[in-house]
């Protein structure tokens, strides 16, 4: 068999100027996506948090759904990584021999923790709905009940005391793990952070800043998400029960679709931690310029003129000011709602690339540049796994993990 | 009826003691600290013989001129004599015990003269001490050693 | 089943797994295995580069290649030669064509512009290798331990054990680091270790015309080449990342990138 002679990174990279023979944008879609990805896991947990430790009882239906998207989440915080890795089936090695001093190596801990933690969470929100489940379906022949009822069995994990007593214990455990997850589900996307940050040889990602800016704008992504998923859920639904009643079927109740209420004070935490990101980015910037290190030419070159668009139009601009603008007049309507939410999503995403691609967007010799061009139309392996397909399969995968967990779990109906 | 509370907590072990047995079977015995530290010494200690069997290629010219001595010897006594054969015809590698390869390489371009001859142009380098052409003027056409011999290339001593 | 022999089977099993765990945690941590497989302590391998001396033929790096198995025509090398010229304007323009495999031919820079001889106010060539740092941050950024320092002090790359995530490339400041484009694992330069521990020296010394590379044992303080290092006036690259380097050079311009 020949071997393929590949160059990775030298597909997707054009050099200019003074550029070291070696350098190419070797982190490059994928690496975007995963701190996208984990940011979300971690926001979507916030946001359930939120209800189960701080008691805002307007979040409660929320709060719910975004504990099992959390969840769906998960998995797909590891799918960029595998599509990246140049040996995807040796990844679990950082299980098996985790190099500590490395930031990654924390990634095999912290993900396995916060995954215990929050199917845990699942669990005991659940358990409860998994024994009514076995006992409702007892006795039914059908071959896809006996499956449920056996897969419903297996989660109760044996506990199928459902008196007033052991549910309240459920409840406790629920609040405790909330409150456990919270710092964990942070430590998750700030090692992400930390991942950057302590990177000497980059002199973009190397700031101390680094981890903080990071878990500010994911909880920024995370709230946005699920605030937008939920709308389009709760809408849909109203939808279909308009339509049904329009037939004539009158056992439908129209739903109120989503409420405002929820919605506003969801977005006012939205609002608290995208004014911390953008401080802290701001901050991060200006330091840059005032104390004009070394490398403070070419970063300014970088930022000012080449990803200039990028960076003040699109992050901050479209990204971030306008939705703020948007949420801070008076009388928001779903529409500009969610208007609101896909910029911020989309603002984020353009965080996470301008940091990933940004800080290799000049060479380590500080004369020379890197042009990124996203793979788009796969013709090979690796041009579809680090090129727009790969990041939209990662980009879809969460959607489809929920549709596959809510049949078990159902988050968007009171059970 | 025990609590059920700590129920998932018994599972998320049962996790952890299956990725140490996986472990225990899939890491080599060999994988540790072999050194001062775990930040700069943590690996599997037999790729470090591993290494050292990698299969080497460059012979040097003292293996060639066992053999070869009229070339070597004309070689030294020119102003090439710093040059290594290996430089110009290629990686000695098994040549000639197993007869891979059986004949060494006779790179006839004008390309890998150049690499010494282009002028530049830099004076006060230590490049400017070297003869040197312009090579889109000077016998754009020919082979350099239609006329200069490789292993004596000055051509007053030309045959 | 009654709850007794439930509670002997949930005690069996929970003892079985607080046994696994000490035993298996302990075979990763223990340190008794480090002094029996640590190299020669009387070596500490170092690099001396006299940067007048090099033309910029690019031998070195068409040995390095040809040794050490890089794919010829891929643009990535383990060593490389890097060309400065700097003209009357005051700028400097600095090259390196695919890592000066096929040296330097031409007078245009590449990927920049032709330069007039009359404009040169100085030139000269640089070659670049791996430093085998004392404090490599690619060492301290491995994931899973695939890259490692040997006790003479040359920083490996497990092929076997490398997850191909590319930290410790972007944790190098000198570039050197890349990804094999056939074994698909980190690689870098290693100084020859197949050669240098049987007494040779690396491709890229023994291939040099001009005596523009050397390598050397450090702690030899008998060694010519160690002797320069330590009584002549030497410089190192980048020496604010903090990762001391064991590559020499003389004759750094104030330039070199």
């Amino acid at each position: 068999m020949v071997e393929q002679v590949i160059v990775h990174g030298a597909e997707w990279t054009a050099k200019e100027l003074f550029v070291y023979p070696n350098e190419f944008i070797y982190w490059s879609i994928q690496i975007v996506m995963y701190p996208y990805m984990t940011g979300l896991v971690a926001g979507a947990f916030v946001l359930s948090s939120l209800y189960h430790v701080f008691g805002q009882k307007d979040l409660k239906d929320m709060a719910k759904f975004s504990l099992v998207f959390s969840l769906a989440l998960l998995p797909v915080a590891m799918l960029p990584l595998l599509l990246h890795l140049q040996q995807p089936l040796r990844g679990i090695e950082v299980l098996f021999t985790p190099h500590f001093t490395s930031a990654i190596a924390a990634f095999g801990i912290v993900f396995t923790a916060y995954a215990i933690i929050v199917l845990s969470e699942i669990w005991f929100v659940y358990r409860r709905y998994f024994v009514e489940q076995t006992m409702a379906l007892k006795g039914k022949t059908g071959f896809g009940d006996i499956v449920r009822r056996g897969i419903y069995h297996v989660l109760t994990l044996g506990a199928h005391d459902i008196s007033a007593e052991a549910v309240a214990k459920d409840h406790r455990a629920v609040t405790v793990l909330a409150a456990i997850g919270i710092p964990v589900a942070c430590f998750l996307h700030g090692y992400a952070g930390f991942i950057f940050g302590s990177v000497k040889a980059n002199a973009l990602w190397m700031s101390p800043l680094m981890p903080v800016i990071f878990i500010m704008s994911a909880v920024v992504s995370g709230i946005a998400l699920c605030m937008l998923t939920y709308i389009i859920i709760m809408e849909w639904k109203k939808f279909k029960a308009i339509l049904a009643r329009g037939r004539g079927d009158e056992t439908v109740t129209v739903i109120a679709g989503v409420e405002m209420d929820v919605m506003s004070k969801a977005s006012k935490y939205l609002l608290g931690f995208l004014v911390a990101a953008i401080t802290l980015e701001l901050l991060d910037i200006i330091f840059r310029g005032y104390t004009a290190m070394k490398s403070w030419d070419i970063l300014r070159d970088v930022m000012f003129h080449e990803d200039f668009v990028k960076i003040f139009v699109l992050q901050y601009g479209l990204g971030n000011l306008v939705p703020f603008v948007l949420l801070l007049l008076p009388g928001v309507t779903i529409r500009r709602l969610v208007v609101a939410l896909v910029l911020i999503l989309f603002g984020v995403f353009m965080m996470r690339w301008n940091v990933v691609i940004g800080g290799q967007a000049f060479s380590l010799s500080f004369a020379g540049f890197m042009h990124y061009h996203l793979p788009m139309i796969p013709h090979s392996l690796e041009t579809y796994k680090e090129g727009l397909f790969g990041a939209l399969t990662v980009a879809v995968t969460p959607f489809v993990i929920f549709w596959l967990i809510n049949k078990i779990v159902p988050s968007l109906k009171e059970v | 009826m025990k609590s059920h509370v700590l129920r998932p907590l018994w599972v998320a072990i049962a996790f952890v003691a299956l990725v140490l047995l996986a472990r225990y079977f899939l890491v080599p015995d060999d994988f540790g600290v072999h050194g001062e530290s775990f930040t700069y010494n943590f690996y599997r200690a037999g790729n470090v013989q591993e290494w050292k069997d990698f299969p080497v290629k460059f012979r040097g010219t003292a293996v060639c001129v066992d053999c070869h001595s009229e070339n070597g010897e004309m070689l030294a006594a020119s102003p090439h004599a710093a040059i290594q054969c290996e430089n110009c015809h290629g990686p000695g590698r098994d040549h000639p015990e197993t007869g891979e390869p059986d004949v060494m390489i006779l790179d006839r371009g004008r390309a890998l003269c150049l690499r010494c001859h282009a002028d530049l142009g830099y004076a006060g380098t230590s490049r400017a001490a070297i003869p040197s052409i312009d090579p889109v003027r000077h016998n754009v056409d020919s082979a350099c050693i239609e006329c200069h011999a490789p292993h004596n290339p000055d051509l007053e001593e030309m045959e | 089943m009654t709850c007794s022999r439930r509670t002997l089977l949930k005690n069996a099993v929970k003892g079985a797994i607080a046994g696994a765990l000490p035993a298996a945690a302990f075979r990763l941590l223990s340190p008794a295995q480090a002094r029996s497989a640590v190299e020669d302590a009387g070596v500490r391998w170092g690099f001396l580069v006299d940067t007048a001396r090099c033309v910029g033929c690019g031998m070195c790096v068409k040995a390095c290649k040809l040794e050490n198995e890089i794919p010829y025509d891929a643009p990535v090398t383990r060593t490389w030669v890097e060309r400065y010229v700097v003209t009357r304007d005051g700028r400097t323009h600095a090259d390196s064509p695919m890592g000066a495999r096929d040296g330097f031919t031409e007078r245009k820079i590449h990927g920049g512009e032709a330069i007039d001889p009359g404009e040169v106010v100085k030139a000269f060539f640089v070659p670049k290798l791996c430093n085998q740092c004392d404090k490599p941050s690619c060492v301290q950024v491995c994931p899973v331990g695939a890259t490692y320092a040997t006790g003479d002090g040359i920083v490996l790359v497990d092929r076997s054990w490398c997850i191909g995530c590319g930290y410790c490339i972007m944790a190098c400041p000198y570039g050197v680091r890349f990804f094999h484009p056939v074994h698909k694992v980190a690689e870098k330069c290693n100084f020859c270790y197949h050669r240098i521990t049987k007494g040779m020296k690396p491709a890229c010394v023994e291939a040099c015309p001009f005596g523009a590379r050397h390598i050397c044992n450090l702690k030899d303080h008998d060694d010519p080449v160690t002797r320069v290092i330590l009584n002549e006036r030497v410089a190192i690259l980048k020496d604010e990342y903090g990762t001391k380097p064991n590559v020499f050079y003389l004759g750094l311009d104030h330039n070199v990138r």
